[in-house]
């Protein structure tokens, strides 16, 4: 007994000599510490805040012949000279309003089609067995790995006029003429719900993969059917992830302006494409920036509402 | 394996068909013969051969591989600071804005990363002459920017998964607090760093609309340049050089898959 105190008393003040060597390291942690935080912080102060403080000057400003192509922000004499005169043009020119409308209309569509291709697949993968399951996970994910763009570049050549998907139905001879496929809202809404599916499915599968499959048995147990079990145990407890796949899925997709370029044709409204044609094709950069601003503004609250999500799923992990 | 009921099993299989059929597709018209994409001519492999001999891809495909390893590598190493500041260093001053910073750039829409881009850039160069020239450097800031964001959060969540018992032995034991970093939590967290390299390195080379804002002429992507072929419509040696991409991605996935089985054979770690 004695001597087991002693050892402690031993290993209390080896334990004290270990913490006074570390205490005189402490002035250097304090040093690694402020070098990690800074290090990344300024970067992202310099290259992603402070763009955002230029975008908002340049729409203020009116569009010139000059390089660059925009109207300095003070006159000549030192008074300011911008104006809210791209977001009057904006707000009073229905193109936009309807623009603005059709992307948020297609972006909810496509988050709806990918939660309800999504929640099934990402439940059958988590109810697998461990080696299925990640094989399927890793299915998922490949093709996340292949370009983007020739993925979008893909579904051309099985949508359109003489593509894949109309030569298979002429040749069954369920149609006579080839479908318009191609250059429809449908068009950009495949593409959409097919780039951005694995966004829905990856969150959903690891709420899903964490939940306990005994609540539901014993929801069926105690005489629940299928379907109200699902909708009163699997539904809920399924909510984090189903939050933060929505919310990845429809941010992204409201400024998207690849797939209605390739899929939506011509007339495809979509603000992405209307922000990219004003800046490169009419090179009226203020006009374009104003366009970015409403956007920005349209997204805050996605945006924070995923913050809030993911800082909530950081402290259940914790 | 735990059976499925027949709607999630149907629900599986229109899945996974979803995913590939374009991508086969795209592999089976690279071998048409016919320059006409739609129209079936036979098998050959000429698309292959001319990609081979296309300069101005093997030109791209270089500009853009030389930038996605840079602004991987550089996204791992701030990703890597950002995670363990995140996981870490407990409540510091201004955390709720860095990981704002953090997580924004991963869903913002490209068009406007773009364009804030750029006009940094134009700003900057107005101001102090820097950058002269747009391309290699300033394509490398942008996708360093929003990958460094990916690499944080991999990082930051194999952090917080993992125990800081090791960590704080060492430090009992008088570790140095940056000797600790290096010699104990850097190698823990060496998986999720390569993955978030990986990561960087695909989300670089796949990147368009970013670039397009802030290159500037003579710099030319891969994606870029494909972007301008396909614009015009299918095109039979953008087919091959589609194939070539998959086969790669699968030859990495298959290889990765047998490695991740055979460590779940030979018992966890």
């Amino acid at each position: 007994m004695g001597r087991q105190s002693l050892d402690l008393v031993e290993a209390r003040q080896c334990c004290g000599i270990a913490r006074l060597v570390a205490k005189v390291g402490n002035k250097n942690d304090e040093l690694w510490r402020r070098f990690a935080v800074a290090v990344p912080y300024l970067w992202l102060l310099v290259f992603f805040l402070a763009p955002f403080a230029i975008i908002l000057k340049i729409s203020l400003a009116d569009p010139i012949l000059a390089q660059p192509p925009y109207s300095p922000s003070f006159d000549s004499d030192g008074s300011p000279a911008m104006s809210l005169g791209n977001y009057g043009f904006l707000f009073s020119d229905d193109l936009y309003a309807i623009t603005y409308l059709r992307s948020v209309a297609m972006a909810a569509v496509t988050t709806v089609l990918c939660l309800l291709v999504g929640f099934p697949i990402a439940y059958g993968i988590a109810r697998s067995s461990t080696e299925t399951r990640n094989l399927l996970l890793l299915l998922i994910v490949l093709p996340f790995w292949i370009s983007f763009l020739l993925r979008v570049y893909a579904w051309m050549g099985l949508m359109n006029n003489y593509g894949v998907i109309n030569t298979v139905l002429m040749w069954t001879g369920l149609i006579k003429e080839p479908l318009q496929i191609m250059y429809t809202d449908f068009a950009t809404a495949v593409g959409l719900v097919y780039s951005y599916l694995p966004f829905m499915i990856l969150p959903l599968y690891a709420t899903l993969e964490r939940m306990n499959m005994d609540l539901v048995e014993a929801a069926q147990d105690l005489g629940a059917s299928r379907t109200r079990a699902f909708w009163d145990i699997t539904w809920p407890l399924a909510k984090a992830g189903t939050i933060a796949g929505c919310l990845l899925v429809f941010i992204p997709a409201m400024g998207e302006y690849v797939i209605p370029y390739l899929l939506g044709g011509p007339d495809s409204l979509f603000i992405g494409r209307v922000l990219f044609d004003e800046f490169f094709l009419n090179r009226d950069w203020p006009l374009a920036s104003a366009v970015a601003i409403v956007l920005l503004m349209l997204l805050v609250v996605p945006i924070v509402l995923l913050q809030r999500a993911q800082a909530r799923d950081e402290e259940q992990a914790a | 394996m735990k059976s499925h009921s027949r709607f999630i099993l149907s629900v599986l299989a229109f899945g996974y068909a979803f995913l590939y059929i374009p991508l086969v597709s795209v592999v089976v018209y690279s071998f048409n013969d016919s320059s006409l994409a739609a129209v079936w001519g036979g098998f050959s492999t000429r698309w292959y051969g001319e990609l081979l001999r296309n300069e101005q891809v093997l030109d791209a495909l270089f500009l853009s591989i030389k930038i996605a390893v840079t602004s991987a590598t550089l996204a791992t190493i701030l990703g890597t600071m950002s995670g363990m500041a995140l996981a870490r260093f407990g409540r510091f001053k201004g955390r709720t804005l860095f990981s704002g910073m953090i997580s924004s750039p991963m869903v913002m829409p490209e068009v406007i990363t773009g364009l804030s881009l750029l006009l940094l850039f134009v700003t900057l160069q107005q101001l102090t002459g820097w950058p002269g020239q747009r391309g290699f450097s300033t394509i490398t800031i942008a996708h360093t920017t929003f990958s460094m964001a990916y690499v944080a959060v991999i990082v930051q969540s194999r952090l917080v998964a993992m125990n800081e018992s090791l960590e704080e032995a060492a430090m009992d034991l008088g570790g140095r607090p940056l000797r600790v970093v290096f010699d104990i939590t850097l190698p823990l967290i060496a998986p999720a760093m390569i993955a978030g390299w990986l990561l960087s390195f695909t989300l670089s080379l796949d990147d368009l609309v970013i670039a397009s804002f802030v290159s500037g002429p003579g710099s030319t992507t891969l994606p870029m340049l494909i972007f301008s072929k396909v614009k015009l419509g299918v095109s039979p040696d953008i087919n091959a050089l589609a194939s070539v991409i998959i086969a790669m991605v699968t030859l990495g996935v298959a290889v990765a898959w047998l490695i991740m089985r055979r460590n779940a054979k030979s018992g966890p770690l």
